[in-house]
């Protein structure tokens, strides 16, 4: 009975809680349970295709292979291998990001055989080009902002949950991310960026949400919309594969070598 | 040789997971503002590259054959006119080791100005005098992989003999380096002289250590007078037994890059340390742009003092290099090499930029002022200063 009573009140204690909980705590937690959802895929590795489009219209291609290794307790390890333009074919992308310390990363240039340490510090440039910055391609850790839940809303017939995130790491060209995330994929559907002067900067429009292992979802498109200068890029993805038996050993300056 | 192929048509699976064939082909053309100096060599010239490439990928990517071959056909300089094969290797990664068969090219080191650490592989002269370029070392390469870092353990059968710029090109003396005829060997094996190398490197936080180990023939030579076989006096290479320890780090700190490389190499005429240290800074997306400004600034050191055989003794390098970041890829780096004590520098540019998707565009530009004769191998080509430019299409 004792033991029941007890149990009432923690109950009844944690629903306060809950109504209690301020719009920080509320955007903290779906942030949680996001990253809960997306845990113990192991590896994966896919295809990328990038089309960049230029404000009169041009386009060029990219295409990347992608490795990714789950780690728990710290950022995921990534490598990336360059397949378009031909003439960046091999260069390669070693990448261990970090939820508090500053991301490690490596380049390999082919050509020369060499693999170079580079500064992790360039968050807010453009990657291959593009309308996508490092920091938005790279592994979204849980640590990497602070939350704040604003309303519900509505996109695309789908219920979900709007929230401002605040970059906590150096360097970012970012003041805040508005983010879109579905309430029933734990998945971002839509974000706005905001420049270091807090205008509207880029919008990101996320689609082609397949679930893969019956659990975890991954999006097969992104469109990146510039509003400053009119350009854009679509993201693409294309035959994900998980837990194909990669370990550390395939993310190291070694495999950063050896991968084609 | 027939063996080694047989050898490599017995690994391959009939039916690879993945393969690819790719490759450049590039023609580059040579201005000289000044006139020749000797006769035989011209102001202008072509010149055209061919580098197939064809990697096998299996095994989840744990097994790799390569085969990169070399052609470059050359409008005046026969010397220039080669043939080789970059790669041609097959690599079996496990766990806990890597096993590198064949010729390869192994990099090692962190500066820029120049290459001190790196020893591997033999410079392509003829290609280019910045010795960016290297010849395909034949070698097996066994590396052990663990929580200790990378060893790699390098038994290396054949020496490949420097290439230099022939009697009709530019970039040399009143004598050129003739490699037509046998070169001079210490070791009675001559070029059969096997070498051996180990390195250890390791990443830890923002350190990346490396240290290495060579004993073999030199792969920069000395040289003799002697004649060639029209009777004009010619240089002649001769290639020392050395041993040489290398050490080369990289801190990396935020924006910073912090790099040193040291060596110390010793054979019976001499025993010497050099030396490069310097960093790189980088100011990303300036003036609000997506351009990235870049500068360094390393210090040049030989303890040969002028007896050096690089003209390298006490030196700076100040550079600048641009990323647009743009569709292109468009980039640009501009140096300078002062020597400390002398008037001599060297001024270069190198720029990049891609044309569509297949194609792309290469500017290359020296420039030397007030060298001093103590400086004597860029004496020697003290009025070769060029400008180049390179089109290259990628298939």
């Amino acid at each position: 009975m004792k033991k029941i009573l007890i149990a009432i009140t923690l109950g009844l204690l944690s629903s306060n809680i809950c109504f209690a909980q301020t719009a920080e705590e509320k955007g903290l937690a779906i942030a949680v349970e996001a990253d809960k959802r997306d845990t113990g895929w192991q590896n994966s590795s896919t295809e990328m295709f990038m089309t960049l489009r230029n404000a009169q219209g041009q386009e060029s291609k990219r295409q990347m292979r992608t490795k990714t290794l789950e780690v728990s307790g710290d950022g995921d390890k990534s490598l990336t291998i360059f397949v378009q333009p031909r003439d960046v074919k091999g260069t390669a992308f070693l990448s261990f990001t970090h939820s508090k310390q500053p991301d490690d990363q490596w380049l390999y240039l082919p050509a020369l055989k060499r693999v170079k340490r580079i500064s992790s510090a360039n968050k807010s440039g453009p990657f291959m080009g593009s309308e996508f910055a490092y920091e938005d391609i790279s592994s979204q850790e849980v640590d990497k902002y602070t939350y704040k839940y604003l309303r519900d809303e509505k996109i695309d017939g789908k219920d979900c949950f709007v929230m401002e995130r605040k970059p906590t790491y150096e360097h970012s060209g970012y003041t805040r991310l508005m983010t879109w995330m579905d309430k029933e994929m734990y998945q971002a559907r839509k974000i706005e960026f905001y420049d270091r002067k807090d205008t509207l900067l880029k919008t990101l429009n996320i689609s082609g949400h397949k679930q893969y292992l019956g659990k975890f979802w991954r999006a097969h498109k992104m469109e990146m919309t510039n509003h400053q200068t009119k350009k854009s890029t679509i993201l693409e993805w294309k035959d994900y594969q998980f837990k194909t038996g990669l370990n550390s050993r395939d993310f190291d300056k070694n495999a950063l070598k050896r991968l084609r | 040789m027939k063996i080694y192929l047989l050898c490599l048509a017995m690994i391959i699976p009939a039916q690879p997971v993945w393969a690819e064939l790719s490759g450049s082909v590039s023609y580059e053309y040579r201005h000289f503002p000044n006139q020749a100096r000797y006769s035989g060599q011209h102001e202008d010239n072509s010149s055209i590259a061919l580098q197939p490439e064809i990697h096998y990928q299996w095994d989840n990517g744990r097994q790799l054959f390569s085969f990169v071959p070399y052609i470059r056909e050359d409008e005046h300089d026969d010397a220039r006119s080669q043939t080789d094969i970059r790669e041609l290797s097959w690599l079996k990664a496990s766990e806990i080791w890597e096993l590198r068969v064949g010729i390869r090219k192994v990099f090692w080191g962190v500066t820029e100005s120049q290459h001190l650490v790196d020893i591997i592989n033999q410079s392509d002269l003829a290609a280019n005098t910045d010795g960016e370029d290297k010849l395909g070392q034949p070698m097996i390469n066994f590396a052990l992989i663990g929580g200790y870092g990378t060893l790699d353990l390098f038994v290396l059968p054949y020496f490949r003999e420097r290439t230099f710029p022939g009697e009709k090109g530019r970039f040399h003396g009143p004598v050129y380096v003739d490699t037509e005829q046998d070169a001079i060997y210490q070791s009675e094996d001559k070029e059969k002289h096997i070498d051996y190398a180990a390195r250890w490197a390791k990443s830890i936080d923002v350190w990346d250590i490396g240290l290495s180990q060579f004993y073999g023939t030199s792969r920069a030579p000395r040289f003799t007078i002697g004649l060639n076989a029209k009777g004009q006096a010619v240089l002649i290479p001769n290639y020392d037994l050395i041993h040489q320890t290398g050490l080369d780090m990289q801190a990396t700190i935020e924006s910073w890059l912090l790099k040193l490389e040291y060596i110390h190499r010793s054979s019976d005429l001499e025993s010497y340390a050099a030396a490069t240290a310097g960093l790189e800074y980088t100011f990303y997306g300036i003036f609000a742009s997506t351009t990235d400004l870049g500068l360094v600034l390393e210090y040049l050191y030989d303890d040969r003092d002028q007896a050096a055989s690089t003209p390298f003794e006490n030196d700076i390098l100040l550079g600048l290099r641009f990323a647009f970041n743009d569709e292109q890829s468009t980039d640009a780096l501009f140096g300078v090499i002062k020597d400390a004590e002398k008037g001599t520098t060297i001024y270069s540019i190198e720029a990049s930029r891609r044309i569509g998707n297949a194609w792309k565009l290469s500017l290359e530009a020296r420039y030397y002022e007030e060298v001093d004769t103590k400086d004597q191998t860029l004496y020697s080509i003290r009025d070769d200063d060029y400008i180049q430019m390179e089109l290259s299409y990628y298939f």
